[in-house]
């Protein structure tokens, strides 16, 4: 079967002509596991004046291939997502590990191809996770949302390390009426997903969610919120065995005022 | 599956269940994550001194043939003898010519990774020379007859309890408690008399000073000054890339390095060697060897690994690993653990029986964070995934599940066909939502459970509400 060639893709026109053309790109995992995050996402860019387009081409951005040393099937869905995404202006990502690996690592992986140097760091530059691009892009400072429930904010790595994003889903949460934030201890600890890792080492990876799940429940919150899906899964699933019942939710679906739904691990 | 791989799951399963060692672990590194912690803070520039030591560190990489043939003309002429040596062996064997010609019976050892790195206290044992290590910690490690398992404090796996009834079993004098400085004591009573009838003292190398040949020891203990005083001979081995063009360089460095490892300004004892003892000295060695090692180090610039040779074994990066702190040092099977030794372990040992270890990291990047010679260790760990993946070392399931995986990410229509079956199949294994178990998924579903996929793909529901809009 030859790939999808043509630019096809569902578009939300709504803005003025002046709005950023903005590209989603929704991830594999809100794709097929949290459908919700994808609209919230559409929700928060529209309302921050951006024109939302969802390319139908769009699969994985490789990082199974990348973490486990696949260069060459990397650099093919690298080459891929940017030819299916360089028309837009920006390109959104809702987590900060896809978003970190398309910014950060298509540009490395492609240092020595001639051809699309250039082209992957031009198109790196528009690359941005979706909250801080929000904030630290679009200037918006508050939302409009409810959500009566005292969370937690995990900082997923690839996003706190790669893309510096710390503040910006925390300033936006504090505008969310009926909302209190607490922090966990260690916040900033990994939670033991590292993509297959959690496959490759079941155990370490559980003494690592363990701990991650321990400080959720000593913080006294009863909804735990975070930037990457994959990290959620890990830390909801571990939970839910733990018979532990804090929900929880990308931080896109609670800003977005869609927090009345299932949160992870519920049924649909 | 390669037999290093299987030992290494096994090993760090085993650690995993160890609640002891677990507790001990924690119970260092986490104090010297606060203690690093506050040390940082109080610095007043950290990123720019952090930048500065890279600068140090890449230039002398950068210039190494001018440093090492400088280090070794200012090394001769305060009168040291300077070897070289390509492999661990050769090191090693030159170590011990150097005992046998001054007709040692027994060495002292100060604490050295270099020295582990290059097997010789092995060596020293066959060659049937007493060996004895007189940093606390290895003296620990040694009784035990293990490795260290961390390059800061070897024998941080230990509890106090079973110190206590090592030292009881193996001291001429045994302590007479549990309490810490009854365990110091004994220890001391029983090295004492060993510094004062050493033959030769070896000790390893902070830095080597390139401008004047001197050689640099950092300790807490003051044990490295017992070994290299008294003994006729003073052995050094250093790897290459301890090079710094001077004195001011090495502070930079050392600023970092002890902040880093232990969250302490300075270590109780820093001390510059500077050639044997001279005529009028009240003491000192009459012979004064350098060992200068290159161990895979030159192999590692020619790979596009020359970011590891920054390294001055701070151990920063294990005591800030999610992994080293649940797995702990002996897990990773190699000389260095951690990060670092995920890193280093593959070059020195090979790759092929090492592959497991650039995997075993999430890629979480903190060791990078705090690396203070800003070492991008994720980044080499991935060079090292996908060096192993072309080498053709990876087991072929993992090859074989990324491979189709990947044919259905660079074929859209086929991917989103696919994953529509995919989450059927799967569902029909949810229960509330969640799966507890499910075939293939037993990696993952034996600790925590699976969230369900979606009823529909965001795709799908994007397709629809698209057609209900009739846009």
């Amino acid at each position: 079967m030859m790939p999808d060639q043509k630019p096809e893709q569902f578009s939300k026109a709504k803005n003025s002509p002046s709005s950023p053309r903005i590209g989603l790109f929704v991830t594999c995992l809100v794709d097929l596991f949290r459908p919700n995050v994808g609209f919230a996402a559409i929700k928060l860019l529209e309302d921050a004046g951006c024109e939302v387009f969802i390319p139908k081409s769009q699969t994985c951005c490789g990082q199974p291939a990348l973490n486990s040393g696949d260069v060459e099937n990397t650099k093919t869905i690298a080459r891929q997502v940017i030819e299916h995404f360089e028309s837009y202006d920006y390109v959104i990502v809702p987590s900060g590990s896809c978003g970190g690996t398309i910014r950060t690592h298509y540009p490395e992986i492609l240092a020595d191809d001639p051809e699309w140097t250039e082209r992957a760091a031009v198109f790196s530059s528009k690359v941005f996770e979706l909250i801080s691009f929000l904030t630290d892009i679009r200037g918006i400072s508050t939302v409009q949302a409810r959500c009566e429930a005292t969370a937690t904010y995990h900082d997923s790595c690839s996003g706190l390390r790669e893309l510096g994003i710390k503040q910006q889903p925390r300033r936006l949460l504090f505008s969310v009426e009926g909302l209190t934030l607490r922090e966990m201890d260690k916040a900033e600890n990994c939670c033991g997903f590292g993509g297959t890792f959690s496959i490759k080492y079941p155990d370490i990876s559980n003494a690592i969610v363990s701990e991650k799940t321990e400080a959720i429940k000593e913080s006294g919150a009863d909804l735990l919120l975070g930037g990457d899906l994959g990290c959620l899964m890990n830390i909801a699933g571990k939970q839910s065995r733990q018979g532990q019942k804090v929900r929880a939710m990308h931080v896109a679906e609670i800003l977005a005022n869609m927090s009345d739904g299932l949160a992870i691990g519920e049924e649909d | 599956m390669t037999a290093i791989e299987s030992t290494f799951k096994k090993r760090a399963q085993a650690a995993v269940a160890n609640k002891t060692l677990k507790a001990a672990i924690e119970r260092t590194a986490s104090t010297a994550e606060k203690k690093r912690a506050i040390a940082i803070a109080e610095l007043p520039d950290f990123s720019n001194m952090r930048s500065c030591a890279k600068r140090i560190k890449d230039h002398v990489i950068a210039n190494l043939d001018h440093y090492l043939e400088t280090f070794e003309r200012n090394a001769v002429a305060s009168g040291a003898k300077v070897h070289w040596a390509r492999t661990a062996e050769e090191a090693s064997h030159i170590a011990v010519d150097i005992c046998k010609m001054a007709k040692a019976k027994r060495v002292t050892r100060s604490k050295s990774m270099l020295g582990e790195e290059i097997g010789l206290p092995h060596a020293l044992e066959l060659a049937g020379i007493e060996c004895v290590e007189t940093d606390l910690a290895e003296h620990i490690v040694q009784l035990a007859g293990e490795r260290p398992s961390h390059i800061v404090w070897p024998a941080m796996h230990k509890s106090r309890e079973e110190i206590f009834s090592l030292f009881k079993s193996k001291h001429e004098k045994p302590p007479v408690s549990e309490e810490i400085a009854d365990l110091v004591l004994s220890a001391r009573r029983d090295l004492r008399q060993k510094f004062l009838t050493a033959d030769v003292g070896i000790s390893g190398a902070n830095f080597l000073i390139a401008d004047t040949g001197a050689v640099c020891v950092v300790t807490n203990e003051g044990n490295a000054e017992l070994t290299t005083t008294p003994p006729k001979v003073h052995i050094v081995t250093a790897g290459i890339e301890k090079l710094v063009p001077s004195i001011e360089h090495a502070f930079v460095l050392l600023r970092l390095l002890v902040r880093s490892a232990t969250g302490a300004d300075i270590t109780q004892y820093t001390t510059f060697h500077c050639g044997p003892k001279r005529p009028n000295d009240a003491d000192g060695p009459e012979e004064f060897h350098i060992i200068l090692v290159d161990n895979g180090r030159t192999q590692m610039l020619a790979d596009g690994m020359e970011e590891m040779l920054r390294c001055i074994r701070c151990g920063a990066c294990m005591n800030h690993c999610v992994v080293y702190r649940q797995v702990g040092g002996h897990a990773y099977g190699g000389t260095y653990p951690g990060p670092m030794g995920a890193v280093l372990t593959p070059v020195f040992d090979g790759l092929k029986q090492s592959r497991d270890l650039p995997h075993a990291c999430t890629l979480n990047g903190r060791c990078a964070e705090v690396c203070p010679v800003g070492i991008p260790l994720p980044t080499l760990l991935r060079q090292l995934r996908s060096r192993s993946w072309r080498s053709g070392y990876e087991p072929w399931l993992t090859k074989a599940n990324v491979s189709v995986w990947a044919q259905f990410a660079k074929r859209p229509k086929l991917y989103h066909a696919v994953s529509k079956i995919a989450s059927k199949v799967i569902r029909l294994f949810q229960k509330n939502g969640r799966i507890r178990w499910m075939p293939l998924a037993g990696n993952w579903t034996r600790h925590r459970d699976l969230p369900a996929p979606a009823s529909r793909s965001f795709m799908q529901l994007q397709r629809s509400r698209h057609k209900e809009n009739g846009s």
